[in-house]
Formats: structure tokens, sequence, C-alpha cells
């Protein structure tokens, strides 16, 4: 066993596990598949994250292709628990229909529920959200809704039978970070089903700080498929989710804009 | 006994219009769902079936004619976050 991942295992003892609706998960990180250079690539940074639930998109097939080129092809739907998205979609009729679509593949009734507003910043259009929300969870999906940083959103989206709400760091595939902690926090604290912030992390550090808000996990797909060595990039996300998570559980020491010596002042020579 | 000919044999070279995947396309006038498939060299389990907007169960694919002025959306499972 290397090094890396005996500290990943052993630091598994000092958290409890990621529970979603009726799933247990050891990881706390769920990966995109998408953009990737090549599906290797793809397949080898996903196994270096652990993660244990991926994302996947519902598209036409090209039938102008010669060969079908699904990713089930290159992912193991036995291996990793597939989460399909709307993403793409820009009203609550599409993502319900995309939804409906996605749950006939067979595996699962979980869906990643994404409704775009804004084509330029790919904010959510929360009313449609909701909307699509009450209507999938009424025909029993298990929905993980995508959302802005909006507490009332939030709090209607777990109303609306939500099993998990995932409000987003910054825009989708921005890699800016978490640039309003107080609202992720205050979204955790007030929310019982778990918090997912989905989209804007960019590198390890934004993950670790992420994670140190509280929330329940993070889902990331462009700080990966985009880094320039992707596999590397995993094991450093598995890492910063494990260590955030733990810095969160540990609790912090208060933060001060004083100095204050930690060896005795006291027994110097004279 | 089964019927061994294609099915553009038993169409006769008849064919009818149909809407795939957005593009107009004709094919053999004696598909079920689960030909039109093979015909397409896709892999029924991988494969979700919206005819006129209404999704295909499985195992009705077998079952169910392709007629002229279908509307069908071939999806499925590709990259994304």
């Amino acid at each position: 066993m290397s090094g890396a991942t005996d500290t990943v295992e052993r630091t598994r003892a000092l958290d409890d596990p990621l529970v979603i609706a009726d799933r247990t998960f050891r990881s706390r990180l769920i990966v995109g598949t998408g953009k990737y250079a090549t599906n290797q690539v793809m397949v080898d940074a996903i196994r270096a994250s652990g993660t244990e639930m991926v994302t996947v998109a519902v598209r036409r097939i090209d039938l102008d292709r010669t060969k079908e080129e699904g990713i089930l092809f290159h992912l193991d739907p036995q291996e990793f628990f597939l989460l399909a998205n709307t993403a793409g979609c820009y009203t609550a009729e599409d993502a319900v229909r995309y939804a409906r679509l996605a749950r006939a593949a067979g595996f699962n009734e979980w869906i990643k529920l994404e409704v775009i507003g804004d084509q330029t910043t790919l904010l959510p259009d929360v009313a449609a959200t909701l909307e699509a929300a009450r209507t999938l969870a009424s025909e029993g999906f298990k929905v993980m809704a995508y959302t802005n940083d909006d507490l009332i959103t939030a709090l209607r989206l777990e109303d609306a039978g939500c099993v998990a709400v995932m409000p987003l760091a910054s825009p989708i595939g921005s890699g800016l970070g978490v640039v309003n902690p107080y609202f992720i926090r205050e979204i955790k604290r007030r929310l019982e089903v778990p918090v997912i912030v989905d989209a804007g992390v960019g590198t390890a550090s934004d993950a670790c700080i992420t994670m140190e808000q509280g929330v329940d996990g993070v889902l990331m797909n462009t700080s990966l498929a985009a880094a320039e060595d992707p596999v590397r990039m995993a094991h450093a996300m598995r890492h910063a989710i494990l260590a955030g998570r733990l810095a969160y559980l540990a609790g912090r020491m208060p933060s001060r804009e004083i100095a204050v010596p930690s060896s005795p002042t006291s027994g110097m020579l004279d | 006994m089964s019927d061994e000919r294609t099915v553009e044999e038993r169409a006769g070279g008849a064919t009818i219009r149909v809407r795939l995947n957005g593009k107009e396309r004709d094919i053999g006038a004696e598909h079920t769902v689960t030909t039109l498939l093979e015909s397409l060299d896709l892999h029924p389990g991988l494969v979700v079936v919206e005819l006129n907007r209404e999704i295909l169960a499985r195992d009705s694919y077998a079952d169910t004619p392709v007629r002229e002025g279908d509307s069908l959306e071939l999806v499925h499972f590709v990259g994304g976050g």
C-alpha cells in the first residue's frame, strides 16, 4: 500500500461516511466525466480521485459515426455510482424530460438537476429548478439540485423533496473557488439534507477551503479535466477534500491579528 | 416457422420516412425498434428510445413497429459534469 493511500485509509476512521438518501459513500468527492483529453485519462483521474459517484450527461447518439462512443464503453457502472445530469437544459420541462430519459437507462432513479438560466454565466434558473424538483421528487426521483448560493432557494429545494442541495462555489468551469463562504456556511447550517458544493472549484486549496465551511461534499469536473495533469490533480483533490473535512471537524484555532509565541517566554538565558 | 428474410427483403424495397435524432431518414418499411437499432449497430441495453416524445420501455422494442412519420430520439450517456 502506498503512503498516500495509507493516509487516506487511516484518516477515514476520523470521519463518518457521507449518507445521501439511502446510500452511503466513503468519499466526499463527486466527479464529472466531461471534457477530458482522452477516455483513459478520464478513467485514471476518476480512480485517482477516490470518488464513488460520477456524473454523466444524456445526449443524442451521433448516428453518423461508425462506432458508438457512449461513456459506458469506458466507465464501468458497477465500479461507480452513476449520477445522470440535466446539464444543458434551460426549462423545467426539458430538465424533466432528460431526467426521465436518464432513469429509463435503467441504472438508478437519481438525478443531478440543473436548469440553466443564462448562457454567459451558466447561473441556475432557480424558479425553473424548483418547479422541476417538485415534479421529479413526486415521480420518485432522488433529486440532487444544483443551485446558486441563496439560502431561501436552498430551503425551498429541501422542502421540494431534494435529497441533496448543491450550491455553487462560483460559476461552472470558472475555477474561481468559493466566492461567498458565508452563504455556503449559512446554507449548511440551515439545511437537514446534505449540502454538496457543485461547480467553481479550481484547485486543491479551493476544495479544501470549501470543505472547511462544513459542507458534506464537493462535486467537480473542470478542475480535473482542464488541469495539465488530471490524474495528479485528482490525487491532490482527494487529499484536499479529506484535509478540509478533517480541519472542519477538528475545529480551527481562533484567528487574530496579533502574534502569540508558541515557545515559553520563561527560561531564557541571561 | 420464423421468417429469416431481412427487414428490407420483407418490405420489398418499400421505405418509410422517419425523423431520427432530428434528421429525416428513409428506412425499410418493416422495422420494429429492435431491428432499427440492430441496423444502426446499436446495443439496445445502452440506448434509451423516445418515440414521438414518449419513452419506450426496453421490453417493448421488439413489438413496436416504426411507422411513417414517427419521430425517434435515440439517446445514451456521455461525459458530463
